[in-house]
């Protein structure tokens, strides 16, 4: 019975959440605030799989910033060789404008669309299934961790930065179409959106599932007692690779979205910075649950854009405030702090009577 | 695995050593765990039958926790320790696990956000699927059923084992054993801290639990080691001094010269009164355990 109402609880959330994402914004959000949201959901895919990697699994994953950079990285190069084609060019725009005649050899399979698709699952996946099985059976941990993490994305982006055939530090931009719908048409636009709201909506069920699967809980057992783990006949580090390389597949998934919906990807999207600020909302909505991070992450992006529009300066110090506060005095974030409301509240309720 | 023949599992439980041949045992020889020049553990020779109740005690710094250690591959050691005809040394620490060899800590280790039924679950799941990792958990193994009711826990089952009482913790790490399929379990003063009601629970759910499998605890309690112990090992400064029943354990010379500071809680062992006294409840407890099972 119980089983049977939390199962109907869990189709009535996803289905509010759908009418909201699908129905209710559309309608309410003007084609650019809709196009930012869009955006806003991007980084929400990304905080998903932080949730799953460093609230459930305990690892501090400062490096997202990486797979974040990939995803975006390897769908830029499709939409630039497509936008190419189309206008009879050899190689993209800005190729021309440096002098570059030929296409860079590791472009070439980038023209495929079914191979950009399969690249932007499967090399962050390997790569970091590689370097969680490098880490993990080395037992590399806690702070060692986040600051290897933390490295690839420095190097990451300062790679990029001297990639000429990349676009150096302006990156990939001016993307004209998208598997041939054009990205001036407001519709197209919106079906962009649609998609990422679909992608995230996948990504939260996929995470819920592991979450409460026998896998969920043997990964808060790692989390909470990695040793005690070893000595139940468990290897603790291919179930910690697997929720590392879950949120370095989410985070590839969502810059290749971010390419086409925000315009461009850049260095400044790969390195210590946005990786820091990925991990900014997860921890504000709370990072050991399924929504907090989700919610976390489009909150702090919509509450920047809100006030960095009017505060540009304040705001920076005020995302610094917000931040020490709740990872000092409220570790578990809002979701955290409902939780302890409630819990109060049934324990007055019990007092009471 | 080429032993856990079933008709060992078929017989009744024999305490105080040896089924026959063909049983589990473990044997220990020449284990010596070197820190860096520091040797904790020297030469120690461990021969453990099935069906035996084996106290390691001796003074602090003995290396009575360093034996379990190396014997768990948490430290690398020399020598051999073999399960069964298995050489276990050298693997790592979740292979050994997944050999039949559990171990718990001083302190009590268990999952605290998790409640006693999660626990017990990831502690009987070690050869799981993927697929099965992937799904979620229905309904609750018979098997952890059993060892709930084995070590009392059964109305405890869907609290979080944070909220458990110290000595609750601990029997929940035994259960965990239990359903893990730990044939030798290694316990690391499973009575420290535990008020004397908890202790004689938990000698009794030993004697229980050790019929059929290999016990070996660690203990600095002697009154409990006197109470339930079938064969005791005495270790001082990483050797081997002692070995045999606990009578003849108390009567070795080096054992007493041994526990000179302490040597009061042995010495005082000695009288006749007290063996007698935990003979015939200690019989009793056995004729239990041959009807239970």
């Amino acid at each position: 019975m119980r089983s049977l109402l939390g199962r109907w609880q869990t189709w009535a959330g996803f289905g509010v959440a759908a009418v909201l994402l699908f129905g209710a914004a559309p309608v309410v959000l003007s084609d650019f605030r809709l196009s930012l949201l869009g955006k806003f959901l991007c980084f929400a895919i990304v905080a998903v799989g932080i949730g799953l990697a460093w609230g459930r699994g305990g690892m501090l994953v400062l490096g997202q910033g990486v797979f974040f950079g990939l995803g975006g990285y390897l769908m830029g190069m499709h939409l630039k060789i497509a936008d190419a084609q189309i206008f009879g060019n050899d190689v993209p725009d800005f190729m021309q404008i440096a002098g570059v005649r030929e296409l860079p050899g590791y472009w070439a399979p980038f023209a495929s669309p079914a191979f950009t698709m399969l690249a932007i699952v499967l090399l962050p996946t390997a790569i970091a299934a590689a370097l969680g099985l490098g880490m993990f059976k080395r037992r590399v941990k806690g702070a060692y961790f986040a600051i290897l993490s933390q490295a690839l994305a420095a190097a990451l982006a300062i790679l990029l930065v001297g990639q000429t055939s990349l676009g150096g530090s302006n990156g990939l931009n001016r993307f004209r179409t998208f598997f041939g719908f054009t990205l001036n048409d407001p519709a197209n636009r919106r079906m962009l959106y649609f998609i990422a709201a679909a992608v995230l909506l996948i990504v939260v069920a996929v995470v819920r599932q592991l979450m409460q699967s026998r896998y969920g809980e043997l990964l808060v057992a790692v989390r909470d007692g990695e040793e005690r783990v070893r000595f139940l006949g468990y290897d603790p580090a291919n179930i910690k690779v697997v929720a590392y390389t879950v949120a370095a597949l989410f985070a590839s998934i969502a810059g290749a979205l971010f390419a086409p919906i925000v315009g461009f990807i850049a260095p400044s999207q790969v390195g210590i910075l946005p990786s820091i600020a990925f991990l900014i909302g997860v921890a504000i909505g709370g990072r050991t649950t399924l929504l907090g991070p989700v919610l976390g992450a489009i909150g702090v992006a919509w509450a920047q854009t809100l006030f960095s529009e009017r505060f540009p300066s304040e705001w920076t110090y005020a995302q610094g405030l917000l931040f020490i506060v709740v990872v000092g005095f409220f570790p578990a974030g809002f979701a955290g702090l409902g939780v302890l409301l409630k819990r109060r509240r049934t324990a007055t309720n019990k007092g009471a009577t | 695995m080429t032993h856990a023949e079933a008709s060992v599992r078929q017989r009744g439980p024999v305490t105080g050593g040896n089924v026959g041949m063909g049983t589990e045992y473990l044997e220990v020889r020449g284990l010596t765990v070197d820190f860096d020049g520091f040797k904790a553990v020297t030469d120690v020779d461990l021969t453990l039958f099935q069906g035996d109740l084996r106290f390691l005690i001796g003074p602090n710094g003995a290396g009575k926790t360093t034996v379990i250690d190396a014997m768990t591959g948490l430290v690398s050691a020399t020598g051999s320790v073999s399960k069964s005809g298995v050489e276990l040394l050298g693997k790592k620490v979740h292979q050994i696990a997944r050999r039949g060899v559990g171990r718990t800590f001083q302190t009590a280790s268990v999952f605290e956000q998790l409640t006693v039924l999660q626990n017990l679950d990831i502690a009987a799941g070690a050869d799981r699927s993927p697929w099965t990792l992937l799904r979620r958990r229905s309904g609750v193994l018979p098997e952890i059923e059993q060892a709930l009711e084995t070590i009392g826990l059964t109305d405890m089952a869907d609290k979080p084992a944070g909220v458990l009482a110290h000595g609750q913790k601990q029997w929940l790490e035994i259960g965990m054993l239990l359903v893990q399929n730990a044939d030798v379990l290694l316990l690391d003063e499973p009575v420290a801290g535990m008020s004397h009601e908890e202790r004689e629970e938990t000698g009794n759910l030993l004697r229980r639990i050790g019929a059929e499998r290999t016990v070996v605890v660690v203990e600095h309690d002697m009154d409990f080691m006197r109470a339930f112990a079938t064969s005791v090992t005495v270790l001082a400064r990483g050797q081997v001094i002692a070995e045999g029943s606990v009578a003849d354990v108390q009567a070795n010379p080096k054992v007493q010269e041994v526990y000179l500071g302490s040597a009061t809680a042995v010495a005082d062992g000695t009288t006749e009164e007290s063996g007698d006294q935990a003979e015939p409840s200690d019989k009793a407890e056995i004729s239990d355990q041959t009807k239970a099972y």
